[in-house]
């Protein structure tokens, strides 16, 4: 344990009104902190500059996934667990399933939250670009109300987001489309489980006759936050899955991401990567994944 | 005679205590009045240190501070040499090299005051690399910063290239590599001018702590005891630096008056402590057309850190096993271990053989190909006999069948039909799948006269409550020492397993039975104890009191009666090198070892082609080991390694920046998990050897050897593409594939 | 009573047994057990939530005592490897570890038998792919995994359900 445990606070307000009156109170002084994944880690590495926090884990305001005729709405601190186990959320938004039967091991889906992935803000947390392909929105509360946005646009740079001081993550919205939709959901990280992601890639579309009329690509660990690849999608949107576009695609995709060096991997196998799961996720949509040779075979045969 | 013990799996004597949680490890003791202990390290590579600061409004004076003048006696952690000190007193050679101590009794503070103490270190450039070190960019050890040269002539090389059809070169790499034992270091000592020095803690060797102690402290050896509690892992890990971390939590003791607990948590340990020597094999080999191997060229270098440590040791072992399982008549090697400023490179099972094993069978993939055979017929062409001779010019003279191994081997993997199909189709396939298999050798026991310096000393003591008790310093780590070694005391004895115990490791009760290394815990402690075992029989049959076949109660009495009438009843035992044993370690010629285990891997490989990961998807895992004294706890082991080779060719990637490893968190120095590993199939044929316990050699360490080269040559297979370096990440493939796509 | 500055009651069930503690709010469960509680048989072995070495059930679900802190666990029912047992009567998956061979070390064998116990409450019959996955968050540097596998296949074997391969 490398902090100093006398300097720091936690306290349990007794519901979700008390919790903000207290943020509103000082606000930026308490910071939350629901299932700890995050901050007990920096906390055991003496990394938490921060010293006061409010534990939300205990807020049933905040708990609980419900469904509508038009949209999912999940607490925020759902955990991975309550995702992955949630029947709604595997028939229609596989990618958050899949995304979350990927994080860490079961401890970690017993206890890590959407909330804490998405304010943790980390470019390579492995829900939030299944949350983007799904055009989720956020609703935030503070002691004088509370506002939904568009999760799209949420990250402005690295570890930025439109959250103030005095705001909570209260609820997710994922909106529901009647229409069948392809899902396309990869994580690469360093090993088969328990890995923190070197690429992550969710997709999903919707396909008539061949031609794309609906798409939504998200990347993680390609650029300083998540990233919601619009550019991509446009040279996509309309057009018919053949070779010319797959190669469109991948260049726009390629001028949108800025992945870098890092000691866990590198811009280039990053890049390699990303256009490799486009292509095989743009099949996938003609429902040609998996057998015969790749779009690209990377060797002579 | 049919065992009643041996080459049964006998469950494991602790088994209860770990699934329990009853066993205790270091960090579960406390003492009354204890304090817990931190160590302030050094930020640089390499330096002058100009002051120590002590700042931050930290309430000193409550602290017990430790320098290296504190040090009642030589400042230095012996091993092989003086050249490593306990703590850095004028000059630092690694990040991370200790230099103050600290104790407390509130562990938060304790943290606090730790980060702030400043260090001045005025930096001197540093090395780096072997190259560098090699070039002595800087001198940083001794005259030319080399700690060990080897040199093993057999036959004469400089002739043997002008009859050569082929001569084929080529350079291997292999990378640091941590044990990551779940169990981070730890010691609790008392200490003091009366009583002398007493630790407890993790380790695999009490007599090494011990003689580094008694050093340390300029005490006589009487007045050290080191004692061993239940070790969570090692791996070679927790052979050489537990002395420097008892040195330390004794001299906070000692300086304290107080019982001090140093424990490191996983950043420190991974930072802080040893790790596999990085290597680098240059081979040069000629080769009949008919695929002979005519005559090898190795250069080996292994990179040992900072101070000496055990590298001339691990270099030696890497040395020996260069040349593989195979007879060739001209073999030079020539190989050096160098000074960098990293933190020394220590052991970790397999100690320098899977460093030059990978690079052999890798290059004799080359050899193979350049030659127009399939890799298996050039190795049969060239596999070592009876009869015939190593590198240093021994002459096997057990029973060895390695096309023997290997065709088992290829049966069980079906290797021949898997190579022809994945080829047809790999071609209509995006995912390539590949076959690939390396074949070694393991020597059991110590290099050359380490057995015979060692002489280590085992005994056996009939118990008051009426058991048969060995008294040896081996530890268990976690390998299967005790239960091993109490199922031969048992056969020889003619008892009950469970009428045996282990002493605990404590060198105040136990003879130096040398260290819990190599490969010799089996062959060479389990021969002892047997030895043991039957001197105490021999003396209760020979005083009468015991007929020469008797019932467990009968010998019991017997030791009753013996005890009353003579006192305690104790045996002891001596290593003796087997007759026929000879070396000479100037010309390093001769037999290097009493045994050998020979072995055959066979790994297949998946390697997605979107990602460039590669999945290990089957392994198989054949080996003669000598006689298995337990089929559980010996294929433990050969699973055990094989994952562990799994990372180091796949995985674990140390990141080094100046020296200093900078991925030193589990989240990022990447183990291989449940979900990673294949299933291992794990197969013994047993030869039993004479002058092993039941016929038994050693098993730790081989699967380390070669379950790396057999991965990559899987991956040569998928790819059609030659690796020569480990670990294979997919950042490496995906720059391979882009050149060869050109 | 709990006075000390940013200390905090809290009060929770640990293998049956009713504690109120007086401790930092962010002590981690794992110091919890371990030193208030002195039920060393939860292990450390990386403090970043990656080992496992340290899992308990809390409320019968798996998680990393390292990554808890001691104010959420208020209320809570947790179970250590040494609630495992009945009295001197191991738990099958204990008896299976020891028979297959399951613990060499030993170190990760506490947080992996209360990851077995877990995967089989949720999962009677486990495929492979199943334990693969219900275990790796569980890692074992010394078994590769095999041995592992073969106990949990064992318990099920004793409890008359069959394993997927
Ligand atoms: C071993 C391990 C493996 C992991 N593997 C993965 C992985 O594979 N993929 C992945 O993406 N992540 C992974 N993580 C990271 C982590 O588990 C997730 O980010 C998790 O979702 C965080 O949720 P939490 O509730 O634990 O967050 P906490 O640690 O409680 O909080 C994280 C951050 O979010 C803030 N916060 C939390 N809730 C709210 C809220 N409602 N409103 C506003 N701010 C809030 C906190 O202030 C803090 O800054 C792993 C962590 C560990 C320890
Ligand atoms: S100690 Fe908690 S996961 Fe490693
Ligand atoms: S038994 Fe040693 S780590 Fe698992």
């Amino acid at each position: 344990m490398r902090s100093c445990l006398p300097d720091y606070e936690l306290v349990a307000p007794a519901n979700l009104r008390e919790a903000l009156a207290l943020m509103a109170g000082e606000p930026g002084a308490w910071k939350p902190f629901a299932g700890g994944t995050d901050l007990m880690v920096l906390l055991e590495a003496g990394k938490l500059p921060h010293k006061r926090f409010l534990s939300l884990w205990h807020l049933r305001e905040l708990k609980g996934i419900e469904v509508s005729p038009t949209a999912v709405t999940l607490g925020a601190l759902t955990t991975y667990t309550e995702v992955l186990r949630h029947p709604v959320l595997q028939q229609e938004f596989p990618c958050l399933c899949q995304g979350a039967r990927e994080t860490g091991g079961v401890a970690t889906q017993n206890r890590g939250t959407l909330g804490g992935n998405i304010a943790n803000a980390s470019p390579a947390a492995d829900s939030p670009p299944a949350l983007l392909v799904y055009d989720a929105e956020l609703e935030l509360v503070s002691a004088t109300g509370s506002r939904w946005v568009p999760y799209r646009g949420f990250h402005s740079s690295y570890k930025q987001m439109d959250l103030r001081p005095n705001e909570l993550i209260a609820r997710i919205r994922l909106p529901r489309v009647g229409r069948p939709r392809r899902h396309y959901y990869r994580k690469v990280g360093t090993r088969k489980a328990q890995a923190i992601s070197k690429v992550v890639f969710a997709g999903v579309a919707e396909v008539e006759g061949g031609v794309v009329r609906d798409v939504r690509i998200a990347l993680g660990s390609v650029a300083p936050t998540v990233l919601r690849c619009a550019k991509t999608e446009a040279v996509l949107r309309g057009h018919p899955t053949v070779e010319s576009t797959v190669a469109a695609a991948q260049a726009a995709l390629a001028g949108e991401i800025a992945p870098i060096d890092d000691f866990r991997s590198t811009a280039k196998y990053r890049r390699r990567v990303s256009l490799n799961l486009l292509a095989v996720f743009l099949q996938s949509c003609l429902g040609t994944v998996e057998q015969g040779p790749g779009p690209e075979p990377w060797y002579g045969a | 005679m049919a065992n009643r013990l041996v080459g049964r799996a006998v469950p494991r004597k602790e088994g209860g205590d770990k699934v329990t949680g009853k066993a205790r490890y270091i960090d579960d003791l406390t003492f009354p009045g204890m304090l817990y202990g931190a160590t302030v390290r050094s930020p640089c590579a390499r330096g002058r240190i100009k002051g120590i600061h002590f700042e931050g409004g930290i309430p000193w004076d409550g602290f017990t501070i430790v320098t290296a003048t504190d040090i009642p006696g030589k400042n230095c952690i012996v091993l092989l040499s003086d050249d490593h000190p306990g703590l850095a007193q004028r000059v630092v050679n690694h990040p991370e090299e200790p230099i103050v101590l600290l104790a407390h009794p509130d562990k938060y503070l304790l943290e606090e005051a730790r980060r702030s103490v400043r260090l001045e270190i005025e930096s001197l450039p540093a090395v780096f690399t072997i190259e560098e070190s090699l070039a002595r960019k800087e001198i940083i050890w001794g005259r030319d910063n080399i700690f060990k040269s080897i040199r093993v002539e057999k036959g004469n090389v400089d002739e043997a290239w002008a009859q050569a059809d082929f001569i084929v070169e080529g350079e291997y790499r292999t990378g640091a590599q941590e044990q990551l034992y779940i169990e981070p270091n730890g010691m609790i000592a008392v200490a003091n001018p009366q009583e002398g020095v007493t630790v407890w803690g993790s380790m695999q060797c009490p007599y090494y702590v011990h003689k580094a102690l008694v050093c340390l402290f300029g005490l006589p050896e009487s007045k050290v005891r080191v004692i061993q509690v239940e070790t969570g892992g090692g791996f070679g890990g927790k052979e050489e630096y537990p002395s420097m971390i008892a040195g330390h939590a004794a001299l906070l003791a000692w300086k304290s008056g107080k019982p001090v607990k140093l424990i490191y948590d996983r950043a420190e340990d991974m930072a802080a402590t040893t790790k596999r020597h990085p290597s680098r094999t240059r081979h040069r080999t000629a080769v009949s057309k008919e695929g002979k191997l005519l005559a090898m060229e190795i250069e080996f270098v292994i990179d040992g850190g900072a101070y000496m440590t055990l590298s001339p040791v691990v270099l030696s072992r890497g040395t020996i096993h260069a040349a593989g399982p195979y007879h060739c008549p001209n073999i030079r090697i020539q190989s050096r271990a160098v000074a960098t400023n990293a933190p020394p490179h220590g052991a970790f099972r397999g100690f320098g053989a899977p460093q030059s094993t990978f690079a052999l069978e890798r290059h004799l993939n080359k050899v193979a190909r350049v030659v127009g055979l399939s890799p298996e017929e050039l190795r049969r062409r060239n596999f070592i006999r009876e009869g015939q001779s190593t590198a240093t010019g021994q002459v096997i003279r057990e029973k060895v069948d390695m096309a023997g191994l290997m065709e088992r081997a290829f049966e069980l993997s079906r290797y021949y039909a898997k190579t022809q199909r994945f080829a047809e189709e790999n071609r209509g396939r995006r995912d390539k799948k590949g076959i690939g298999f390396a074949c070694f050798l393991h020597g059991a026991g110590f290099t050359g006269s380490g057995e015979k310096y060692l002489a280590s000393v085992v005994g056996v003591e009939a118990t008051p409550a009426g058991r048969a008790r060995i008294l040896a310093a081996s530890t268990e780590i976690g390998q299967g020492a005790n239960t091993i070694l109490c199922q031969i005391a048992a056969e020889a004895l003619g008892l009950e397993y469970d009428q045996i115990e282990m002493a605990s490791p404590d060198t105040g009760v136990v003879p130096n039975s040398g260290p819990t290394v190599a490969s010799r815990t089996c062959m060479i402690i389990g021969k002892l104890v047997e030895s043991a075992c039957l001197a105490v029989k021999q003396t209760l049959v020979g005083s009468g009191l015991l007929k020469p076949d008797y019932s467990p109660e009968e010998f019991f009495r017997a030791c009753a009666a013996y005890t009353q009438k003579c006192g305690p009843l104790k045996a002891f035992s001596q290593y003796q090198p087997p007759p026929e044993i000879h070396w000479d370690e100037e010309k390093y010629r001769g037999d290097a070892y009493s045994a050998y285990a020979w072995a055959v891997y066979v790994a297949e490989v998946t390697v997605d082609s979107l990602t460039y990961e590669v999945h290990v998807d089957d392994f198989v895992a054949v080996q003669e080991v000598g006689k298995v004294i337990n089929p559980v706890l010996g294929g433990g082991q050969i699973e055990g390694g094989v994952a562990q080779a799994i990372g180091y060719a796949l995985f674990e990637n140390v990141v080094w920046q100046e020296g200093r490893m900078v991925n030193s968190q589990m989240t990022n120095y990447i183990i291989p998990t449940a979900a990673d590993v294949p299933r291992i199939r794990t197969y013994f044929d047993e030869v039993p050897y004479a002058h092993g316990p039941a016929g038994a050699k050693g098993l730790g360490e081989l699967p380390m050897d070669g379950t790396a080269p057999a991965i990559v040559n899987a991956i040569e297979d998928a790819l059609g593409i030659g690796l020569d370096q480990i670990p294979v990440l997919p950042e490496h493939l995906v720059e391979l594939l882009e050149v060869s796509r050109v | 009573m709990c006075d000390e500055r940013h200390k905090v009651n809290v009060t929770c069930r640990v293998n049956g047994r009713e504690y109120t503690l007086c401790v930092f709010p962010l002590m981690r469960l794992l110091d919890v057990l371990r030193e208030e509680l002195r039920l060393t048989g939860t292990k450390e072995g990386c403090g970043e939530g990656e080992c496992g070495a340290c899992s308990v059930l809390i409320d019968g679900e798996l998680v990393n005592s390292c990554l808890v802190p001691a104010l959420q666990v208020n209320g809570a029912e947790i179970t250590t490897i040494e609630g495992i047992a009945d009295g001197d009567r191991l738990h099958t998956v204990q008896e299976a570890f020891i028979e297959a061979g399951g613990a060499q070390c030993g170190i990760c064998t506490p947080g992996m038998i209360l990851a077995a116990v877990s995967l089989l409450g949720r999962m009677p019959e486990p495929s492979e792919e199943d334990m693969r996955a219900g275990l790796a968050g569980n890692l074992c540097r010394c078994t590769g995994y095999m041995k592992i596998f073969e106990a949990v296949a064992r318990v099920c074997q004793k409890t008359g359900t069959k394993v997927n391969a």
